[in-house]
């Protein structure tokens, strides 16, 4: 009997024993680390009279004055809008790119395949801030390689580092940084699909083009959704290729995307709680916009499931 | 039975244990509270600098003068401006600072507001006559206390190159009206090529030239700010720059892009209002122009004036945090005074000395390789560095140069009104005092 009940006791006990590290990680280096933000989102720092010398400084209570600051705060809004802008090029050019090389290079007269597959996916392997600053290089109508030519040929030179040209040239790197991956992120889930499939539509008479649209692209919507999901939050954090690109132009502000906001608030101008704030509130809209999107992915695949 | 005996066996030894550890806590702590026990024995310090060089000039002093003190300084290399501030801020708010930190003078109100800066008035007692009354200033901040000593300081000049001046025929500016005839007589016979820029880049620039022409930013009235950077003077320098850069007379793109290199290296920009440290940068900016380029002062906004305004320069300041302020407020005066220690400090890192006595020292005799051509080269630059207007700093110098940064940055690139990006300036600043709780005067 005793030690009926003791073995039960150990088995029940096994899986917290489990859990216990990722549990503890998890709420030293995530919920801690976001508690803490949240907490110094909700204070500010009071200064008395000129400020100077010991204990004119102390942290005070700022209830969401922090958050009202940010959200009324019109920089913050444009920043978005540039970010949504950007991302509006970024994502469909890059996902678009992207299922195209996958479709080419999972049709059967491909030669060269593996060659290919590598060459397109190798300036993943390249660290974003790098990239940036290779294409910026690019960019300078003054040392520019491009730009040389096209003077030469007396064709028109686009200024590539303002107004409209700055959200293709910004978009320009990360669709060259970021096709790869996705690319091989649809090719592997392509190659999945079982050959009976295809030799069937073949047999039944469909062209490469058919059995592309038909059966290709519907059997790899998950991988698709999950692309453009990625895709998404990569967009809303963009931060190393503006800020790249910022000493070579008086075109990107120190503000030009939320996430740079979050970075001048806290390490140029010295203000964590503001900084805070606008975290926070980065987070959240990455959060609702993400989750809206799989929730409205899923409750579409599932009616096509019911539909079938 | 056995059983109850282990367990008090094991409860009595982590107590003892515990109890032991408690008493060891009170014994350090109490050592090291104690600032006299600490000063009379041996001590090591630590010094955050991004000085070249500075851990060389540090052994001189620990096989020197510290030997004898029995001071020992370690230098930890570190980033150069505001990436500092914000580390040494972070590490205060820890109460873990290094000992010494340098710092630029515009960063001190902003270090000492936030209580990082120890006043060590006491301890450099006699060091002041060392330095130019406008130098040694920014240190005090218009108090009675001293937070940080001068290092070296970056007296404003006007460089140009001589082989093109000469071959477009146009005269050195003397005045600010002449720089503007100038920059347009050049635009008449070079429609390609500009006299220089205007760059948004680099805040301590316009902050410099606001300097020379007599603008003071932050001053206090009483327990009150006064923020001052939409004064006349400021307008004054900012409507002539926006005046060059609307009319075309000047470039508008920013400083220290690979464009800007070029643009210097092929004598597609002929000159630039720089610093005493540009040598260093046009080196590397621009190195096939090595011997052909020429200092002389700034221009002025009034015939026979004789005014430069600072870009750049740094301080060395001990902490709160240290527990041995004294000791490091000798190794401080020591190395920004001391005739070795400088002589050191400019060969190995490069550096052009607060110290009066220093800029006409040995170390100052030939001038940069770049400026080979111009031989009294710093005899000049010290007469310059004599004439260096006050400068006021306040508590956020960095909200003042971010917004600076981008309204100037969009007022340049739209060829539009810099009154306005100015206006922008101020305001922001102001507000941003405000939302701290900082007395602002209106």
């Amino acid at each position: 009997m005793t030690s009926a009940r003791r073995k039960s006791y150990g088995v029940k006990g096994a899986p917290y024993a489990f859990l216990l590290p990722a549990t503890t990680l998890f709420a030293l280096f995530f919920a801690l680390p976001i508690g803490y933000a949240i907490w110094l989102s909700l204070h500010k720092v009071q200064v008395k009279g000129l400020g100077l010398g010991s204990g004119a400084r102390s942290e005070v209570w700022a209830g969401l004055e922090n958050y009202t600051d940010a959200l009324t705060d019109s920089e913050l809004l444009d920043g978005a809008l540039r970010v949504l802008g950007y991302g509006a090029i970024v994502v469909p050019v890059m996902l678009g790119l992207a299922l195209l090389f996958a479709l080419m290079l999972d049709t059967e007269r491909v030669r060269l395949a593996p060659f290919t597959r590598l060459a397109i996916f190798l300036p993943y392997a390249i660290p974003g801030v790098v990239a940036a600053l290779l294409w910026g290089f690019l960019y300078l109508p003054d040392v520019s390689p491009f730009y040389f030519v096209l003077d030469k040929l007396g064709l028109p030179q686009p200024d590539l580092l303002d107004g409209g040209g700055l959200y293709a040239a910004l978009s320009n790197i990360a669709v060259w940084g970021g096709t790869g991956f996705n690319m091989i992120v649809i090719y592997t889930s392509l190659q999945a699909i079982p050959a009976e499939v295809h030799e069937a539509a073949k047999l039944d008479g469909a062209t490469p083009l058919q059995i592309a649209l038909r059966i290709k692209i519907p059997m790899v919507a998950p991988s698709l959704v999950l692309t453009f999901f990625f895709s998404i939050i990569a967009t809303l954090q963009v931060f190393s290729e503006p800020t790249t690109l910022k000493p070579l132009t008086n075109s990107i502000s120190t503000t030009w995307s939320p996430l740079m906001k979050v970075y001048q608030d806290a390490f140029q101008n010295g203000d964590i709680y503001s900084a805070a704030a606008t975290a926070v509130i980065i987070a959240f809209v990455t959060l609702l916009l993400s989750f809206g999107f799989l929730r409205a992915a899923n409750s579409r695949t599932k009616q096509q499931g019911e539909a079938r | 039975m056995p059983n109850t005996k282990l367990r008090r066996l094991v409860a009595t030894s982590v107590a003892v244990v515990l109890g032991a550890t408690a008493l060891a806590a009170c014994g350090s702590s109490g050592g090291s509270d104690d600032d006299n026990a600490a000063d009379s024995g041996p001590v090591s310090l630590t010094y955050w600098s991004w000085t070249p060089g500075m851990d060389k000039v540090a052994d001189l002093w620990n096989k020197g003068p510290g030997k004898d003190e029995q001071i020992t300084v370690t230098v930890k290399k570190q980033a150069s401006g505001d990436t500092l501030v914000t580390k040494i801020l972070t590490a205060h708010k820890a109460k873990k600072a290094p000992d010494l930190v340098q710092a630029e003078y515009q960063a001190l109100p902003t270090l000492v507001s936030n209580d990082a800066l120890a006043d060590i008035a006491d301890e450099v007692d006699g060091v002041k006559d060392k330095f130019a009354e406008g130098v040694w200033q920014q240190t005090t901040l218009g108090s009675d206390a001293v937070y940080a000593i001068p290092q070296d300081s970056g007296p404003m000049m006007f460089y140009y190159r001589e082989d093109l001046f000469k071959q477009y025929e146009l005269e050195v500016p003397k005045t600010w009206e002449e720089f503007a005839e100038t920059a347009r007589a050049l635009k008449k016979k070079s429609p390609e090529t500009d006299l220089t820029t205007f760059s948004a880049n680099d805040s301590g620039q316009f902050a410099g030239l606001a300097q020379q022409a007599g603008a003071k930013w932050w001053t206090t009235e009483g327990e009150q700010w006064k923020v001052g950077i939409d004064d006349a003077a400021t307008q004054k320098v900012a409507d002539f720059w926006g005046g060059l850069v609307k009319e075309g007379a000047i470039d508008n793109q920013p400083m220290y892009t690979p464009a800007w290199n070029k643009a210097l290296n092929t004598g597609k920009q002929i000159a630039w209002v720089s610093a005493v440290w540009a040598p260093g940068t046009l080196t590397t900016a621009a190195p096939d122009t090595e011997g052909k380029w020429a200092m002389a002062p700034l221009p002025q906004w009034s015939a026979g004036e004789n005014v430069t305004g600072s870009w750049g320069g740094s301080s060395t300041a001990v902490t709160t945090d240290s527990k041995n302020k004294s000791a490091a407020a000798k190794f401080a005066s020591w190395l920004n005074t001391d005739p070795a220690a400088l002589t050191a400090l400019a060969k190995e890192g490069g550096i052009y000395p607060a110290a009066t006595t220093a800029q006409t020292s040995d170390a100052f005799a030939e001038p940069p390789a770049f400026f080979s051509n111009q031989p009294d080269f710093y005899t000049q630059a010290s007469e310059i560095a004599k004439t260096t207007a006050p400068s006021a700093w306040g508590p956020n110098v960095n909200v003042a140069y971010t917004t600076f940064k981008d309204a100037f940055g969009k007022a340049a690139k739209d060829k539009s009104d810099f009154g306005a990006a100015l206006t922008k300036m101020q305001d922001d600043t102001v507000a941003d005092m405000k939302k701290q709780g900082f007395e602002v005067a209106e």
